[in-house]
Parts: structure tokens; sequence; C-alpha cells
């Protein structure tokens, strides 16, 4: 008799347990997202090519597979492989990724001489100026991807870090030693 | 007329006289009264107890502290480590052997705090999950009661003697121990007698209990001083009133409620808290700063569990004494408490949105 | 009146006694004076003069740029040297655009503001508001809002009371008490203006207890006044901040992310009062200041009467230069001030005080550890839990620490500090500010260049439809044409 109801009881256990993980499982499940277009939309998007993939859709279809590491965008700096890597469920190792402090690109009106490749192949249409004219970049357009310094035939055009001002400056993290 | 060039470092640049190593100062000044009359009612034995388990604790602070390859002055310089090793010292049983004071204090400090990551870090009160340790693993060690003996008096053994007892132990040392009022109580308890009856032939008096002439560990005896020693912090305003409040005020309102319910099978409310570690937990442990919560509402819940929880082992559990155990239990609910009772944020609700407009 | 209390707060030293007695003196205008371009809170001013122009005392120097922006006057006569980047008042260092006055030493005040107002409260309310923002004046507590935009808010949201703020819990400032010591009439005669501009029914001029000389001033200043009434707060840090002074007087809490306006309240500082008083009656723009020199690092500790744009260094030897090297120069006071490097950026608006400090006096400790003692929880005055955000911070956990109320934390310091650890809360709660707006505004960047590059494609598809569409054209008329061609040789074939 003791046997028979130790044995009921396990199985009642199991059973009213095994319901409960099975219902868990329904109630909790996490639903499993297209993970291509989400690193996608993460990405810059200016399609620079300096991750060394045609473009950022095809760099995306990389990072989810693995073939490229999440740090691989510099555009995209310390932030975006720390976003990328939570995506993913990685655990990275940050310390190695130099933050590239962002950039801007400035035309040098002494050598350009109105060759109009430039604002062919700005991905944001920041370069303003027909042939013969002299170029401009639109600041807040630019993203600093380095496309139009490729093709300038005279070097005109280089990328400059965006200074700090009195509005853009922001308070350090402190410093600890513990 | 010039200025140094310094980096600019945020606001404000004033500050209060606070610091890590005044508060510890503090609780040791606080700790300080207690201790002597330990020592005075137990003898040299227990001062070697002492010495021991601080020596431990400090050594053990600065080995892991050096194999971390974190600064060991400016961390040892803040008395936490002292704390904690004069803490485990005063729960030890007076007369005990040299090696449980030595392992309680390593514990302590390796197992209970630097393995978690040191000072700050550590979940659990350090001091505490010693005594527990020891409790479980040296059951017979760690519940001898040595009955008092006065330094100065006839029956006291001088400092050599002292020696001897701590290095080597004492012959027959049941002789003249007895079991602590607590445990006596539980185990007459079982045998069927009640308590009037029991304390009766114990010759009991709350008077000897507030005072300390009792046999107990370290300082616990003593309830007056450690009381002194508790007002002294909050003075200082080293602890606040709510965690020693609510767990006192919650033993006192559970023995009462059980004690007018059936005077003969519990103790009453008087007796709850002069005896056995309930003042030292209420004012010293359950107030450790790491590992109780910050919010007052917070304190307020975590020393009601304390209260509770002691109440319930010692009237229902199998431990004469529940105090360790309760502390430990509400240390491991110390970051629940933390993230669900945080205080209401200015020109906010209690939920978080934005207080309505008047018109 | 019944007060209330707001949670936490501490009570630092308030080393007011250093210069609380001292009259304030009168600074003789250096010979160059600095005007930085943006004193105040919004969009900088844009310079009216030119280099090498002369220019009389009260002369517009910057108008105003936008809604929220003030201008720029001239705190005495003589020559603009230059307008150009210099040395900004701020802890950053950096450099902002500044007018370079050299003082001709003649003091000569322009003419057309010489014509004085009888009864400002014949005048339309719009119109004192009006008045007060040509003039500059910006809250004098260090906020340095412009009045002039609060005044208007305030006269569209019906305002019940409005506060006058005598606080001034900040240690060692005293030159709002000073100031309500020596000119408590004109500070009173300044809320009459204001009430009436902003239509209210009543006053509060709220002091902390530890300003007896001026309570008793203003108290006896006021005693005939129905609609004004002195009230004796407790001194607490920080009593002067303006949701917490609310909350002592009214036991009302600003909403979050609201103004006091949405409860029917305008705070202004006992300066402020003054300057409106000033400019109202006597059309004096905001041209000087009184500042609180003080420090265990000054020999002679005072409150001076400062033209804005006087570097510090002149103000400094005015108060008998230094005692001792100072560990720490500040602008403001020890609670919210900033650390300044540069003995040459000049008094603006905004500046309070000029402190310098010994390394006795700064009391600051290497940071350890927290020890989650609770005493920065205990003090915050907004509620919050200053460690666990620091935590969460230091492990750049940012969206963390504003889910438990970053947004909320107004800088005041009581956690820093009361915290026995000494560890740079404030300094956390900056940083984390700064980096979640930068981090916001990289964000909204990387939108619109998504927004540019989708546009960027549909142009060029576009422009390849068209091609396409013309290439199919010309083609469709070339066959044409050579169908037409071949029918016409086919009749010719056939003829």
């Amino acid at each position: 008799m003791m046997n028979l109801s130790a044995v009921a009881a396990m199985t009642l256990l199991g059973l009213s347990l095994g319901l409960l993980l099975g219902y868990a499982a329904r109630f909790f499940k996490v639903e499993t997202n297209p993970i291509v277009e989400e690193i996608e939309l993460l990405l810059p998007g200016t399609q620079c090519g300096q991750c060394g993939y045609p473009g950022c859709a095809a760099a995306a279809v990389a990072i989810a597979n693995g073939d490229a590491p999440v740090t691989a965008c510099p555009p995209g700096g310390r932030d975006l492989a720390k976003e990328l890597a939570a995506k993913l469920n990685l655990v990275i190792d940050l310390s190695g990724v130099v933050e590239k402090a962002p950039t801007l690109a400035r035309v040098n009106e002494q050598l350009c001489i109105g060759c109009a490749r430039c604002p062919k192949v700005c991905p944001t249409d920041a370069i303003i100026g027909a042939s013969k004219q002299l170029h401009a970049v639109i600041r807040d357009a630019c993203t600093g991807c380095g496309q139009c310094v490729a093709i300038c035939p005279t070097e005109s055009l280089q990328l400059y870090p965006i200074e700090t001002t009195l509005r853009t400056w922001q308070w350090p993290k402190p410093l600890i030693a513990h | 007329m010039n200025i140094a060039m310094l980096p600019t470092v945020s606001g404000p640049h004033t500050h209060s006289t606070a610091s890590v190593s005044s508060i510890m100062g503090n609780v040791i000044l606080a700790l300080l009264p207690a201790t002597a009359f330990g020592v005075y009612l137990f003898g040299w034995p227990a001062f070697n107890l002492l010495i021991i388990t601080l020596l431990t604790s400090v050594v053990g602070e600065a080995i892991c502290l050096r194999i971390m390859h974190k600064p060991i002055w400016p961390f040892l310089g803040d008395g936490s480590a002292v704390v904690t090793g004069w803490l485990v010292a005063l729960t030890l049983p007076p007369w005990a052997p040299w090696w449980i004071a030595v392992i309680g204090g390593l514990f302590a400090i390796v197992i209970g705090k630097q393995l978690f990551g040191g000072i700050g870090q550590n979940p659990f009160n350090p001091a505490m999950l010693a005594r527990v340790m020891l409790l479980i693993a040296f059951p017979l060690e760690m519940t001898i009661w040595v009955n008092p003996h006065p330094l100065f008096s006839p029956n006291s053994p001088t400092f050599i003697e002292g020696l001897y007892i701590t290095f080597w132990g004492v012959e027959n040392i049941e002789a003249i121990s007895s079991a602590s009022l607590l445990g006596h109580l539980k185990t007459q308890l079982i045998l069927g007698h009640t308590v009037p009856e029991i304390l009766a032939a114990s010759n009991y008096s709350p008077l000897d209990s507030l005072i300390g002439f009792t046999n107990g560990s370290f300082v616990e005896t003593s309830g007056l001083l450690l009381l002194l020693g508790g007002l002294y912090l909050l003075a200082r305003k080293i602890i606040t009133w709510h965690i020693p409040f609510s767990m006192l005020a919650t033993v006192i309102l559970l023995a009462t409620i059980f004690n007018e319910y059936n005077p003969d099978r519990y103790v009453n409310a008087l007796f709850h808290v002069l005896n056995g570690g309930a003042l030292l937990a209420a004012f010293f442990i359950a107030t450790d700063l790491v590992t109780s919560p910050a919010t007052s509402l917070g304190k307020i819940i975590f020393g009601i569990g304390c209260g509770a929880i002691e109440y319930i082992i010692r009237t229902w559990g199998s431990f004469p004494e529940g105090v360790g155990f309760a502390v430990l239990l509400m240390n491991a609910l110390t970051p629940l408490i933390d993230h669900y009772l945080r205080p209401r944020i200015y020109g906010r609700t209690w939920s978080g949105q934005p207080l309505e407009d008047e018109k | 009146m019944k007060l209330f209390r707001f949670h936490g707060g501490v009570h630092p030293n308030d080393h007011k006694r250093l210069t609380a007695s001292k009259p304030i003196s009168l600074l003789p205008i250096p010979q160059r004076l600095y005007l930085p371009l943006q004193q105040h809170i919004g969009a900088p001013a844009e310079p009216v003069v030119n280099i090498g122009e002369t220019v009389l005392k009260g002369q517009l120097l910057a108008h105003s740029q936008g809604h929220i922006s003030a201008p720029v006057h001239a705190p005495t006569s003589g020559t603009i040297l230059d307008i150009g980047p210099l040395t900004a008042p701020h802890p950053s260092g950096l450099p902002i655009r500044t007018v370079t006055l050299e003082s001709d030493g003649t003091d000569q005040w322009t003419p057309a503001l010489e014509e004085a107002i009888r009864d400002p409260l014949i005048l339309d309310p719009e119109e004192i508001s009006n008045r007060v923002g040509t003039a500059g004046i910006v809250g004098m507590g260090g906020a340095t809002f412009p009045s002039a935009v609060k005044l208007k808010l305030s006269l569209k949201r019906k305002i019940h009371t409005l506060i006058i703020n005598g606080g001034e819990c900040e240690p060692y400032l005293t030159c709002d008490d000073r100031l309500m010591q020596e000119r408590p009439a004109q500070i009173a005669d300044g809320i009459r203006i204001i009430l009436h501009a902003v239509q209210a029914e009543r006053a509060i001029i709220a002091i902390e207890n530890n300003k007896p000389a001026a309570i008793v001033a203003m108290k006896a200043t006021c005693a005939h006044l129905a609609d004004t009434q002195v009230i004796v707060v407790p001194a607490q840090y920080p009593m002067g901040s303006e949701k917490h002074l609310i909350q002592t007087l009214l036991g009302q809490e600003v909403p979050a992310g609201g103004l006091g306006a949405d409860i029917g309240v305008l705070v202004h500082n006992v300066g402020t009062a003054y300057a409106v008083h000033r400019t109202i009656r006597y059309h004096i723009p905001l041209i000087s200041r009184i500042v609180t020199v003080s420090g265990d690092a000054i020999r002679n500790p005072q409150n001076v009467e400062v033209p804005i744009g006087t570097p510090l260094s002149d103000v400094i030897q005015h108060c008998g230069g230094f005692k001792t090297t100072p560990a720490r120069l500040l602008m403001g006071g020890p609670m919210m001030g900033n650390m300044i490097n540069n003995l040459n950026i000049p008094v603006v608006k905004g500046t309070s005080g000029i402190v310098a400090l010994t390394s006795q006096a700064l009391t600051q400790q290497l940071p350890k550890p927290c020890i989650r003692c609770g005493r920065c929880v205990d003090s915050c005055p907004c509620g919050l839990v200053p460690l666990e955000m620091a935590a969460h911070i230091r492990k750049d956990n940012l969206e963390k620490a504003a889910e438990l109320g970053l947004v909320d934390c107004v800088a005041c310091g009581c956690c820093s500090y009361s915290c026995p650890a000494h560890i740079p809360l404030v300094q956390y709660f900056n940083y984390a500010k700064g980096a979640l707006f930068n981090r916001q505004q990289t964000k909204h960047r990387s939108e619109e260049t998504r927004k540019l590059i989708e546009q960027r494609k549909s142009r060029l598809a576009k422009e390849e439809e068209a091609k396409k569409l013309a290439a199919l054209k010309r083609k469709a008329e070339k066959d044409a044409q050579k169908k037409s061609l071949k029918s016409q040789a086919d009749e010719e074939v056939t003829s």
C-alpha cells in the first residue's frame, strides 16, 4: 500500500510538473525573428563598404551567419558592436575595438576642380555641385563614410574629425581606481 | 597670481566628514563596552579568541587583496576586516579552541567577503556566514557555553592558563559549562515541562540577562551594553532606527501574542529580547550596510523578516538560536527588496508616471 | 504659514560668516571686459557692433536670436577690440564667441536710456516682459534662463503665487543675503513689478533661517504690503532648488518633466527681482551683478558688485588676492558650482560666486567601492536610488539608469556630498545624461541618413526608369522611321 501511494504521488508530481513546463514553454515562447533584417536595420545603411562587403545588406547576412564579427562595421563603432552582440547573444571583448572619432568630409576649395564625380558616389546626396563648379558638403547629411575621398582625383575631399564645441561637449565618465 | 591646471571634475566640491573608515571606527567603538564586559566575564581565553580572530581576518584580507592585485593599505585601512573579525569573535563561545577562531575569521573574510569581490560586493553578512558555518560543521565546540569566570575572581584562569585553555583546551569543560538559556528552554520544553517551571528551575532573572551575568557567547550576554552601543550608533547616524526597531518590535509582538495565548508553552517577550543574540543582531549584524536594503521602507521589511524568522526558528525550529539564519535568509532577499521597494520619485506617482497637473 | 518638508537634503557647513556681515563693495571699471555672446540658456546672441566701433555704457552689443535667448549690453563705454572665440566660463574650457571691450575710463551712459518710468504698474503686463527681455535679464540664481520667457509663459498659464527665492542654500554664497540686507526696497519694488507682469495674487519671499539680518530687513520693507509675505524656511540644502522650495512652501510637487507654472507657481530669484526693478524704473540693462568672492584661499572675502565681463583675476585682486594657492577655484558655490582652471575668464550673468578653496576645505578623498550604506538614498531630495544608478552607469548600462529616473536628477550633489566612499555620483549622472543625449542624436542622425539613402535610391531608380523609357521611345521612333523609309522604298519599287 505504502509503495503504491508513493508511486502514485511521484507520478502525479511528474505529470503536474510536466504540464507546468509544457505550459510555460508555450506561454513564454519567444518568437524567432528574421535576424538578418534586424541586423540590417541596426547598421548605418550608408553602403560604404568599409567592412569589405558590398553594402550593408550583404554585411548583415555575413554577421548573422557568423562570417563577419560584430565589430566589422567601422562607422558603427563600439556602440553598434555592443548592440549587435546583444542581438546575437554573443559575449565580446570590446577592449580591442578602437572607437573611431566621428568624421565629416570637407572640400578644400583650393584643390577642387569641379569634376562632379563625388556627388555621384555620395550615398546620402550630401555633396552638391555641378560640373566645373566648386563642390560643397552639407554637414548635416554627411555620414563620414569616405566614398567621396576615395574617388576625388585631387585629394580635395578629406575627412576631418568633428570638433567638440560647447554645445556638444559632455562630461567624461569618472576615472575609478578600484 | 596663478592656479594649478587640474583635470575637470564635477561637483560637489565639498564633502561631509563621513568616510568608510569613520563608519567602521564608530562600529568598533560601539562594540567596545560589550566586548570589554565579555572579556571581564570570561577572562583571558575570551581575550585570546578576540585577538586570534582579528589577526586572521586582517591577514586573510591582506592576502586576498595581494592575490587580486588590489592596493592593500587603502582597503585594510577602511577597517571593515577588523569589524568583520570582531563580530565573528563576539559570536563564538568564549572558551572555544584557537582553530575555531582561525577558521571563523578566514571563512568570513575569504569566502564570505573577498570571493564575492571584496567590500561592498558580498551578498551575505560575512560574520554571520562564518558563525552559521561553524555551528553546522562543529556543533560540539560551538555549543559549549562556559559559566562566567570573571577576571580577578578566584576561579578565573590566569593569563598563562588562558593561553593553555585557548591552545590546548581544558579538561572536562562540560563540568564548568551549561546549556545556554535558550537551549535549556528548548530541551526542557521537549521533555514536557512548562515555561514557568523551567525558568524557575534555572534561576532565571531578567536583570541578570540584562546586565549579562549569564553564560552565552562572548558578548551576547550583556543586553544593556549592547543596547548602549546600538544607541551610540543611532546617535552618530551610522545606522538608522528602521532595522533594529522593526526587528525587535516583531520579536516582541510575536512573543507577546503567543505568550498571551499559552504562557506554559511560549516564553515572554522580555526573555526573547534579552537572551541569545537578539540585541547584537538587531543593532550590529542585521544593520550591516552592505547586506541590508538601502531604502527606509526596505529596511523596515528587512527588520520584520529578521525578527519573524528569528522567532520562528527559536520557537519551532530545531536550533535553539535562530538569529544567524534569520539574518542570512533576509540577506538573500535584500536585492529583491531593493528592487521592489524604491522610494517615490519627486513629481511622480509610485508607479513612475508624472503627477497630474492641478489644472 | 504652515511649512512642509521635502525628503532628503543635507546640511553642509555654510561658511557664510566669511562674507555675510561685510557690505557690498564696488569694483572699479576694469581695463578690458570680455562679454561671451551666450551667458544664458538658449541660442547665442548675434553681435550688432563691429570691431573698432566705440560704444557707450548700456548700449546693445548683441541682440537675442530666436524665442529663448538674451541680448548682451556694454557694461561701460569704450571700444570694441575683438569679436572672436575665447575660453568660456564652462568646465570644458572650450572657447565661446566673445566681444572684447576696452574701457575708455569715462563710463559714459548712452543717452537713449535716460527717461524714467513714474509708475510701471500702468504699463501693459506684456510690455513689462518685453522690456525685461530687451534688458537681457536672466535667472540670477545661476540657472540663467531668460526671465522674459518665464514671465510671458506665466502670464499665459495663470499664476496664483509668485515665490521670490532668497533661499541661497549654497555654502559660502551670500550675494542674495547682502542684496536683501542692503537694498530691500528695490527688491520689493521689483517684486511688485513682477506681480503685475504675471497678474499673480500674492508673493512669498522665502529666506533660509541662517540669514537673520536679511529676514529683518525684508520683513520691515514688506510690512505694509498686503500681498507680499516674508516666510522663513529651514536652512537645508537644496532649499534654493525651485522644485523643493515650492514643495516646502505649498506642499505641492511640480509634476515630472513640468514647470512650476503647471501648478500655478512662478519662482524668481531675489537678484532677478532687483534687476527687474532697475530695468523697469531706470532702464538699466543687466550689465552688472553682485558676486560673492569667498573661500579659505581668498585674503579679504566679500561681496562685490562687478560689471559683467570682468576677468576673474581683477575681481580676486580687488579682494586682496589669494592667501595661499587654492587647490580648486570654483564659479558658483561648492555644491553645484563648476571648477575653473583659468583666471582670465569673465564674470557672466550667472556668476553668483567665485570660491577659492584649499585642499583642507575640499575634504575630498579617493573614491572607494560602494558599501551600500544608503546615505545617498536618504539624502536624495528627488527620491532616487543613486547607488544603483551609478552602478549601472559604471557598467555602461545607461538605459537601466534612465529607467531608474536619471531624468529626474537635478544634480544637486547631495548624494556625492554624503557618500562615505567618496564616489563621484554626480559626475556619473552628468556623464550618463550626456552620453544618452549623444546616443539619441546619433540615432536620430542615422534615421535621417536612412531616409536620405532611400530618397537617393528612389531618385536613381526613377532616373533609370526615365532612361529606359527614353531609350524605348528612341527605339520606337527609329523603328517607325525605318518602317516609313522601308514603306517609301517599297512604294518606290512598286511604282
